[in-house]
């Protein structure tokens, strides 16, 4: 199939970046990365500079790929991730548009390339349970309910993509700092510092500049592992548990 | 050539390990808190690491080549983490890890470093629960198990098929919390390429921002290297697009030692190549041959049939179909370990039997075990004489459970349904054995180098086990290496903190700097992937599957004629003092080509077959792998040389516990 390609080239954070047009020549089995590895092939036959793009597990578990493909993060298709999409669900004579995560806390790179560390100083400030190693009892010590270990895992599959975040209108992070929230206060062992870890991470979250919720669900829609919006409703009440407790020590 | 010591110690194979901690030397505390550790590598090896270090108390500065520590290639693992728990009370024990691990890698692994593996794997379960790893459960919420290949018991735990996700964001997540508290300096986007030696010890290493381009220099009193495996010196393989042998091999050009680097996994259940434009395969967990049953039509008129669209696999007759594992290996059928199920895929596809176009697939096929957990689930609703139609909606259910995102993996990826169509799968390069040389104490044959995870060569002979790899990621990183590294560091109390501008140093650095223009100074016409499909080609076909040793002379000249040709005609575009993912992969595959070398090399010497090298000149009668125990019970050790060549040394294996026997599965 012969697809026109409009490609969003920035040469690094400074840079204004503009859209390019290349015409590509791709098969139905190739994946999306595949489909750009032959532009970048026949770009550095040309001489010319390729597309700069994040990818590495070509997965889908990673969380590494990260573009706008027709003004969707990850592209077209339901819960998958851009380097899992294929190009059977594209049609000969397309035209596609490429363009990174767009956020302020997620500067570009280059090209496609974001930095998203903004993500690890979140988890940095309390997205973890505070044990040692060594320090840990027989694993079945604690039984947990197995419906809950399972909605814990829905929270626990997200792959820091930031696909919530480019979503988002506001660029907003709740969808991944809930997901992490939820992972751990659901479990016995996460629950014990479950309010002071909603607190630091909202806090991180705010000062690393993403904006604030308003409900409108596209990171629910937009997100490939499908993580639930219900994690937000989760963060909102420990968020405010923890909150009203602080103020009580306050008094 | 020189004969290794590994430096196990004295005493009972089951006390070696309790008996050394107790007697091994320790880091005060206050001394603790100057000594600086470079960990290079976040995967389960380097995370778990840096982030004990750093509550032992270590300077630990940790480096990374992806944006996130998140991301390393342990992110992929899927079906699951080994430990001697017993939970399911089926006999499992340490002895019986222990020993299943040994006979797997075809009696070539060191016997205390297994043994200790089998000792700690229990901990990392209990540690990993206890850090909010969410792994599979049964209905009374105690912890549920599964069977890999190549063992008879249930002592698998598993997180879906994401387990590997789950353990690397609880190591993360560990490492995250050090990063907080400053104990761990985190350097993403940085790629180490080369290693700095002071007065013959490892003090440092030189990295390349690869957001800026800068060359840096940063020195400690040691330095791990958790960098993972070479697989993609293949260039097609299961392994993440980054994964490269650099870091290790950049040790090899310093005087480290690399071991038994013939020994490649190849996974016996990936989904089948279809294309030239290919980049990587995706495997398909080994825990579907749980519930799939292998198999390819008998007959070579059905195979044609199926290859051209006229047959759909459902419509072969049982008695039609050869259940080619179960029929050879009956005691293990379709679990039998992966280096014997891929070499019988080969066989059955080489005698004509490939059941796609390209004639290089067989079927994995779940009918029957969606009927048989069908019938039983409809029993447990009360339906005593269910229709098909419930039992394949209950089957499906459950297959759903156990590998709902596998399937759903397979389907985006071919198209096909796998819950209504076998499964199409065929081998590919996935693990490597071979790593750099260590002792007991995870130590290279350079003081103060370890090397821990894939990257080293140390417990998994020539094949390893299922859900092996990261049991030992993690058992390194946890529970040996922050024990073992005071053995070195108690020495080094008094080395002040070390200075990165020695000459030593700035040497290295300019070497760094030099071999960037170098590349870029050639200038030619040819993109760098083109020469890495070229070379993964040339390792495929003759160092692959099946390896001869006229092949392996053929390749030793093909690899040295790429070589040549790729420092005469490669081209990159760009610059260096900026993003460029050409330039990182340049520079890869450059270390790749002298490895592929000193790989063939090594498969051309050891003149026996053994577990993931199978060298067709040494074979029974049946087509089973023959090893040749009097000469070749060895690890062997290659030291580069650039004047006289790759040197080959051994470390003798001592086999004092368990009698080496012939593989059987039968
Ligand atoms: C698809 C797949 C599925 C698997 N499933 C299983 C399974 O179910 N069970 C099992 O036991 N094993 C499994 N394995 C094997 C297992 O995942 C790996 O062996 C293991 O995760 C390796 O961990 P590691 O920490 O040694 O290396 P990695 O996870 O590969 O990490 C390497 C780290 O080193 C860094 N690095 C490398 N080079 C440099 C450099 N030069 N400079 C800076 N940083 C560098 C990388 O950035 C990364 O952080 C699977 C493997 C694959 C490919
Ligand atoms: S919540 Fe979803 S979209 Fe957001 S980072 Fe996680 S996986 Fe990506
Ligand atoms: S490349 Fe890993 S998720 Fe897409």
């Amino acid at each position: 199939m012969k697809l026109t390609l409009q490609i969003w080239r920035q040469n690094g954070p400074q840079d204004k970046g503009k859209i390019e047009n290349y015409q590509v020549d791709a098969t139905e089995e190739m994946s999306f990365l595949e489909m750009l590895d032959v532009l970048n092939q026949q770009l550095i036959e040309e001489k010319k500079d390729p597309v700069a793009f994040d990818h590495d597990c070509r997965e889908g578990i990673c969380g590494a790929c990260s573009m706008v493909i027709n003004g969707r993060p990850h592209g077209p298709q339901k819960a998958t991730t851009t380097c899992q999409l294929h190009m059977r669900h594209f049609k000969d004579g397309d035209t596609i548009v490429i363009e990174p995560f767009r956020a302020n806390a997620f500067p570009v790179v280059k090209d496609l390339v974001v930095d998203r560390s903004a993500f690890d100083r979140i988890i940095q400030s309390g997205g973890y349970i505070s044990v040692n190693t060594g320090q840990a009892p027989d694993g079945n010590d604690i039984p947990i309910e197995k419906g809950i270990s399972a909605t814990a895992f829905d929270a626990a599959a997200c792959i820091g993509c930031g696909a919530c975040v480019a979503a988002c209108p506001n660029a907003s992070a709740m969808l991944f700092t809930s997901a992490k929230v939820s992972h751990l206060a659901l479990l016995p062992q996460g629950a014990v510092e479950g309010e002071r870890r909603a607190q630091s991470m909202v806090a991180q979250m705010d000062k690393e500049g993403f904006g604030f919720c308003s409900n409108t669900g596209a990171c629910e829609i937009e997100c490939p592992k499908e993580i639930s919006i219900s994690n937000i409703a989760r963060l909102n009440r420990q968020y405010l548990k923890s909150s009203i407790a602080s103020s009580e020590i306050n008094e | 050539m020189k004969k290794l010591d590994p430096k196990v110690p004295e005493g009972r194979l089951a006390d070696k390990w309790t008996d050394y901690k107790g007697t091994m030397n320790l880091v005060a505390p206050n001394n603790k808190r100057n000594i600086e550790v470079i960990v290079v590598g976040t995967g389960l090896a380097g995370a778990s690491a840096a982030a004990t270090l750093g509550e032992l108390g270590y300077k630990v500065k940790v480096f990374t080549f992806h944006d996130s520590p998140r991301r390393a290639h342990s992110i992929a693992a899927q079906g699951g983490i080994n430990a001697a728990k017993n939970y399911q009370n089926d006999g499992d024990s340490i002895y019986r890890l222990f020993y299943d691990t040994i006979k797997g890698g075809d009696y070539r692994s060191r016997e205390a470093n297994v043994h200790r593996l089998a000792e700690v794997s229990a901990n990392i379960i209990d540690q990993c629960v206890a850090q909010g790893v969410p792994f599979a459960r049964e209905y009374g919420g105690l912890l549920a198990n599964r069977s890999f290949g190549g063992v008879q018991v249930s002592r698998t735990f598993y997180a879906r098929g994401q387990t590997g996700q789950q353990l690397l964001i609880g190591a993360y997540q560990a490492l995250s919390r050090q990063v907080a508290t400053g104990q761990v300096e985190l350097h993403t986007r940085h790629e180490m390429l080369d290693l700095v030696l002071e007065e013959g010890k490892a003090r440092g290493i030189i990295t390349r921002n690869l957001v800026t381009g800068e060359i840096e220099r940063h020195a400690a009193h040691c330095v791990v290297l958790g960098t993972g495996g070479y697989g993609n010196v293949f260039y097609l393989s299961t392994n993440a697009m980054g994964c490269n042998v650099t870091a290790a091999w950049r040790a090899v050009k310093k005087g480290a030692l690399m071991a038994n680097p013939c020994y490649t996994q190849i996974h016996p259940t990936c989904i089948p190549v279809s294309g030239s434009y290919q980049s990587k395969l995706t495997l398909m967990s080994e825990s579907l041959r749980n519930d799939g049953r292998v198999w390819v039509p008998k007959k070579k008129s059905d195979v044609e049939a199926i290859r051209n669209g006229s047959l759909k696999a459902k419509d072969i007759a049982e008695e039609d179909r050869d259940y080619y594992l179960e029929r050879r290996y009956p005691a293990f059928g379709n679990l039998v370990p992966r280096d014997v199920a891929s070499r019988a895929a080969k066989q059955a596809c080489d005698s004509g039997h490939g059941v796609n176009k390209t004639g290089l697939a067989v079927f994995l096929d779940f009918a029957s075990a969606i009927q048989r957990y069908g019938k039983s689930e409809a029993f447990k609703h009360g339906i005593t004489d269910p229709d098909q139609e419930t039992i394949l909606k209950y089957g499906e259910q459950v297959v759903e459970q156990k590998y709902g995102n596998l399937f759903e993996m397979y389907e985006k990826i071919t198209g096909d349904d796998p819950y209504k169509t076998p499964m199409k799968i065929y081998p590919a390069v996935h693990y490597t054995m071979g790593g750099l040389w260590v002792d007991y104490n995870l130590e290279t044959n350079v003081p103060g180098l370890f090397a821990i995870g894939e990257c080293n060569f140390s417990d998994h002979g020539a094949n390893r086990l299922g859900a092996s790899a990261l049991m030992q990621g993690l058992a390194d990183g946890y529970f040996v290496l922050p024990y073992t590294i005071g053995q070195f560091l108690s020495h080094e109390i008094r080395v002040p903190k070390l200075k990165n501008d020695s000459p030593a140093f700035l040497e290295a650095e300019k070497a760094v700097v030099e071999r960037i223009d170098g590349i870029f100074a050639v200038n030619g016409n040819k993109s760098v992937e083109s020469f890495h499909r070229e070379l993964g080609l040339i390792m495929w076909e003759y160092c692959g599957m099946s390896r001869n040793a006229e092949g392996l002379k053929k390749a030793q000249k093909l690899i040295q004629d790429l070589r040549a040709e790729f420092h005469r005609d490669v081209f990159i575009p760009g610059d260096k003092n900026e993003y460029n993912p050409e330039l990182e992969k340049a520079l890869r595959v450059a270390d790749f080509m002298e490895l592929g070398e000193v790989m063939v090399l090594d498969a051309l010497n050891r003149e026996e077959s053994a577990g993931g090298h199978f060298r067709e000149e040494y074979q029974t009668a049946e087509g089973e792998a023959m090893r040749n125990d009097e000469d070749f019970t060895h690890v062997a050790a290659w030291e580069w040389n650039e004047e006289s060549g790759p040197i080959r040394h051994v470390e003798e294996l001592q086999f004092e516990n368990v009698e080496l026997k012939v593989r059987s599965y039968k």
